[in-house]
């Protein structure tokens, strides 16, 4: 079959209107992207102003002053973030990344639709609602406020971004891998296990920062679960004081050295939340040889 | 000669079509057997009865009779069948996240093998059998099996289906997304591996059909046309459709 020539224009105009069109895509791209990164450098620098000379040794070292008294520090709030932290991951990172697995490879049922669904609604609550839920789950229960309270809080919130990012990853995995392993005779519990999440692994780590970074800077689900301490405490059964919980305090309260150190406060949690999504990033990198 | 694998009466269906209308076959041991003929005609699927991999399709089903070596593996769970009856697909599709050396050893490892000298003879005499080993032995552990080249992917895909010592090797289509050297090196692996095991293998490409195998079997629409000899298939068909297809009439 032959086709007319000239059939499609292919002259020096049209050839000019392509190229001003591909640059032009290109400027609108670009300018959109700049635009999200401006954001978040913008952010990240104006913290950088405000906090950075309040950001000392004695801030990461001391516990807040009494009122009236200047100077003191964050220590106890760090600490308690981190704990509170790994409260939320010891019961959040199992279930999440349970249900995402079971989403992905035995949840093509109604059972599934329900869980994916309840976890898209879950995903979408208030983490105002969450905090009441952690309050009459343990809070009301134990007659007392604790960063176990607030530690489930979280972990209820880390639940369904790992289920969803963990199922969305195993689903890149191709059938063809599955298909691969049960050929040799290998059961669908070690082909998931050694073979499935081995080959998403870099995606479900990246997923599993996504929910880390989401929930370290949670204040709103805080405050009446860990409820936050001026003082010293280790023990997870007792109110314990978190990096939010403490600029929100700090920020809300008149006096100008308390305002100072919500913003030194607010730039150790971005530094946080980026430093460990970092390293994880680095570490899982090196470990994986860039096989991802 | 000796049936190494038989079929009678094997239906398959996707949901409510059926794909497969009754497929009675007799497979011989120790030589090739070709599965050739349109798309669509229910070739795959047919060797995707064999090892029982076509009900992992949501909503697939099979239904009819396949003896292997005696063992009837519509009783038998299929985790057992597949190790008998192992399988090469047709893109190559080794593990991403391991290395050669465990790829081949994978089907051991993941059934329980801990030993680490059976492991390193059993992945050197696969390598060697999927004539992959000068190629890839001083890489083993430090490379990824997702690193190779298409053509030598694929036959460390063979090697990994060899390593758990099955007695009848499936092939979809196993060279069809290779170029003609690593085509020509797979074909003469298949003459090769006869030897020691039975194959079916499904083409497009009837040539090679001609080149590899000693039966050969047309399929039409999820019937089987004609089953004969691969000679008697493509000098002298009995039938008027295989005539047609192999003359390039239609498909």
């Amino acid at each position: 079959m032959e086709f007319p020539r000239g059939h499609v224009a292919n002259n020096r105009f049209t050839q000019l209107r392509r190229t001003v069109t591909n640059h032009a895509a290109t400027a609108v791209a670009a300018t959109l992207s700049a635009l999200v990164v401006s954001t978040l450098v913008a952010i990240f620098a104006y913290l950088a102003i405000k906090g950075a000379t309040s950001l000392n040794w004695s801030f990461l070292t001391q516990t807040p002053k009494p009122v009236g008294e200047v100077g003191g520090g964050m220590a106890n709030a760090l600490i308690g973030s981190v704990i509170i932290l790994l409260i939320a991951s010891v019961l959040g990172l199992p279930v999440g990344i349970g249900a995402g697995i079971y989403l992905a490879e035995y949840g093509q049922n109604p059972l599934g639709q329900a869980i994916r669904f309840t976890a898209d609604v879950l995903n979408g609550v208030p983490s105002i609602v969450i905090g009441l839920v952690a309050y009459g789950l343990v809070v009301y229960e134990q007659g007392h406020f604790s960063a176990l309270a607030g530690g489930v809080a979280l972990a209820i919130m880390m639940i369904p971004i790992l289920a969803r990012t963990t199922e969305e990853m195993l689903r890149l995995v191709p059938t063809a891998v599955r298909e691969a392993a049960f050929g040799l005779g290998i059961p669908q519990w070690r082909t998931t296990v050694s073979i499935t999440l081995a080959s998403a692994r870099a995606g479900i780590i990246t997923g599993i920062m996504l929910a880390f970074a989401r929930v370290a800077g949670e204040t709103a689900p805080l405050l009446f679960t860990a409820l936050g301490n001026q003082f010293w405490n280790l023990s997870p059964n007792q109110p314990m004081a978190a990096l939010p919980l403490q600029i929100y305090v700090y920020a809300n309260s008149p006096y100008e050295d308390w305002h100072r150190q919500a913003w030194a406060g607010a730039l150790l949690l971005i530094i946080m939340i980026v430093g460990t999504t970092s390293i994880v990033r680095f570490v899982f990198r090196q470990r994986l040889g860039g096989a991802r | 000669m000796a049936t190494a694998v038989e079929v009678r009466d094997l239906k398959a269906w996707f949901g409510k079509t059926e794909a497969l209308h009754g497929i009675s076959m007799s497979v011989e041991a120790n030589h090739a057997t070709a599965v050739i003929g349109p798309s669509g005609c229910g070739k795959s699927t047919f060797v995707r009865c064999l090892n029982r991999m076509h009900e992992t399709i949501p909503e697939a089903k099979a239904e009819g009779e396949v003896k292997i070596g005696g063992m009837d593996i519509y009783s038998t769970p299929p985790v057992d069948v597949r190790r008998k009856v192992g399988m090469v697909f047709q893109k190559p599709n080794p593990f991403p996240s391991m290395s050669i050396y465990d790829n081949v050893a994978a089907g051991l490892k993941l059934n329980g093998t801990r030993s680490r000298k059976t492991l390193d003879e059993v992945v050197e005499r696969s390598l060697h059998q999927a004539a992959l080993w000068d190629e890839v032995k001083d890489v083993l552990k430090k490379k990824s099996g997702a690193s190779l080249s298409g053509g030598q992917q694929q036959r460390l895909c063979i090697a990994r289906a060899l390593a758990v010592d099955p007695e009848v090797l499936l092939m979809d289509e196993p060279a069809s997304a290779l170029d003609p050297i690593s085509t020509a090196k797979i074909e003469d692996l298949i003459f090769e591996l006869k030897q020691k095991l039975t194959i079916v293998i499904v083409t497009h490409n009837m040539q090679q059909a001609s080149r590899v195998a000693e039966f050969t079997g047309f399929f039409l629409m999820g019937h089987l046309v004609e089953f004969d000899k691969t000679e008697k298939i493509f000098t002298n068909p009995t039938d008027k459709r295989t005539e047609d297809y192999i003359t390039g009439r239609f498909g």
